[in-house]
């Protein structure tokens, strides 16, 4: 390793972000606020990754008034994307969405939302492999520029993306890898069964990639279903997923993932979901919207919500 | 689809499912997708592979499904049920990458002459005539380990090249699946409702390699939009046992997925 001045790059974006980590309040700090004022932090512009996957433990209350405050020009990542994600794009909140895989679910088939915004070019679509975001919130969590892969080679892929993508031969082994760039989202919405007021995060069931994209992420905004005491943390170390010092906000919100599941709690919602499915599969973009009206705009408050789309389970 | 599907005594899901199951082994890991190759495994489980390992991307290793509580995704908890250990998705996808799977199923929605499935879109990818959900998982198990692409057999589906590759199977057929820097996994057979085809050794072309009964190479032809290489002795695949499609329609009764 030579010292020659330049290969300092001061202005490497790793440099960045390490100054914007510095900047933050990581101190073991009450962060409660509420569902409103730990949306208001977001702004428009920033790249907002959503944990869970699909259907579970979806940040459903995160997303709900992130709709209701018209956030606009947002970049969007989730691997798996279900109904947060017709609203999010028939809200018109997104500039970009990145994505593995984008439907309600299997047996609902095609969202006819997403098929409009993107067959007429109203949003910037970017299809990853599954593995490949994974990969590239994980390097963002490393503090590394990029992760090396075996996939998504040889497929239409790289070329369909507006990202750049670079491919290297292994210098050890020779083998042609391909190289995702890191991904550190401006914000990461998460939703977890149990927190401490600072921010201690324990999440059951299915873990997909919400640690990850926590410790990638410049700020952390945590929904939990329960705000329980740090001793009860403190009495179980070993289950906490993410750390006090990568929360940013914690809110209080009981049944926040309904309609999708969240394990141990509640299930899905299947009804409404139906319900939802129909509206866009008669309606199209119109049906969203006027779903949208009576469940996301109307109701003065998320308790109201899940009052009228009814839950069964415990929070 | 065809005109053998009015005296069958079972769905083309069904056929699918227990054509899939008899493609695992005991002792072997799959990586499976919710629908078909799952009631195959399930069924494979049941039958001469109770040994078998499902694992999904959803993060799961090793689960049972309860009958009559089939999964609507890989992604949420019912399709946890008993399962030996929860990962996060990564490292669930990573045990591809690292070798520990045996076989991979995927579908979508068309499949060239080269084995590459193309889940993404349909028409010109800048103005597509339609979006359809995308790879989720179907790349990564397609690039890393030995695939087998289950699709109902339909002219539309089966074109000489796809309109976009989600998930490549030998690209541009010879050696290019290997020169565009994937040198493990490839499509072992894709299994339809009619036949189920292997790969030419040279060109890795698709190969009529066996005909499901009742069903003759014209009916497996007249089905598709290109000719496939024809391999030199066609066997025939025996029919659904009884058995099985009564254990497929107790792990399905909604008919969720037996359509």
């Amino acid at each position: 390793m030579s010292a020659v001045p330049d290969a300092q790059n001061s202005s490497s974006p790793y440099l960045a972000m390490r100054r914007r980590l510095s900047g933050r309040d990581r101190g073991l700090r009450e962060k409660v606020m509420s569902l409103s004022a730990a949306v208001a932090t977001i702004s428009d512009h920033d790249h907002v990754a959503i944990g869970g996957n699909t259907f579970s433990r979806t940040p459903f209350a995160l997303i709900w008034e992130l709709v209701r405050q018209q956030k606009r020009h947002l970049t969007v990542s989730r691997s798996i994307t279900s109904t947060e994600g017709d609203f999010l794009l028939a809200g018109g909140c997104v500039d970009k969405y990145m994505t593995s895989w984008f439907s309600q679910g299997i047996i609902w088939g095609l969202s006819r939302v997403m098929r409009d915004y993107v067959e007429n070019g109203k949003v910037t679509y970017e299809e990853w492999s599954h593995m490949s975001l994974g990969m590239m919130y994980r390097a963002g969590a490393m503090g590394l520029p990029f992760m090396p892969t075996r996939v998504m080679m040889g497929s239409s892929m790289p070329a369909a993306l507006v990202t750049h993508l670079e491919t290297m031969r292994c210098p050890y082994t020779g083998d042609e890898l391909l190289l995702l760039p890191a991904l550190n989202p401006n914000v990461a919405l998460i939703h977890v069964q149990r927190a401490d007021v600072y921010g201690n995060a324990q999440y059951d069931g299915l873990p997909f990639m919400d640690a990850d994209i926590a410790m990638a992420a410049d700020r952390v905004i945590l929904t939990t279903e329960k705000i329980v005491s740090n001793d009860e943390i403190r009495a179980a170390p070993d289950h906490t997923r993410i750390p006090f010092l990568a929360v940013d906000a914690v809110v209080e919100c009981p049944f926040g993932a309904a309609p999708h599941e969240c394990a141990g709690l509640y299930d899905a919602n299947y009804k409404h979901m139906n319900e939802y499915s129909d509206r866009q599969r008669t309606g199209g973009v119109e049906g969203a919207l006027g779903y949208m009206r009576e469940h996301i705009f109307e109701p003065k408050d998320w308790r109201s919500f899940v009052d009228k789309i009814g839950v069964s389970g415990r929070a | 689809m065809n005109n053998m599907s009015n005296t069958r005594a079972y769905t083309t899901s069904e056929l699918l499912s227990v054509m899939c199951g008899r493609a695992m082994s005991d002792g072997q890991i799959v990586f499976a997708g919710v629908g078909v190759p799952l009631l195959g495994a399930t069924l494979a489980q049941n039958r001469h592979a109770p040994h078998l390992t499902i694992l999904f991307e959803g993060g799961i290793i090793g689960p049972f499904i309860k009958p009559g509580r089939l999964p609507p995704s890989t992604n949420e908890m019912r399709t946890a049920e008993k399962a030996n250990m929860l990962l996060n998705v990564t490292d669930v996808l990573s045990l591809l990458q690292r070798g520990y799977v045996d076989i991979g199923f995927i579908g979508g929605a068309q499949i060239d002459q080269y084995g590459n499935v193309n889940s993404s879109y349909l028409g010109d990818v800048r103005r597509p005539t339609t979006r359809l959900p995308g790879s989720g998982g179907g790349n990564d198990i397609s690039s890393l380990v030995e695939t087998i692409v289950v699709m109902p057999h339909q002219t539309k589906r089966f074109v000489e090249n796809v309109d976009f590759i989600t998930s490549p199977g030998y690209v541009s057929g010879g050696k290019s699946r290997a020169e565009s820097g994937l040198i493990a996994g490839g499509v072992l057979k894709v299994i339809t409702d009619l036949c189920i085809f292997g790969f030419h050794p040279e060109t890795r072309r698709l190969s009529v390699q066996s005909l499901h009964p009742g069903v003759s190479l014209d009916d497996v032809l007249a089905n598709m939009s290109f000719r496939p290489e024809v391999a030199s002795s066609i066997e025939t695949s025996e029919p659904p046992l009884p058995e099985e499609l009564e254990f497929l329609r107790y792990l399905d009764p909604e008919r969720m997925y037996l359509r």
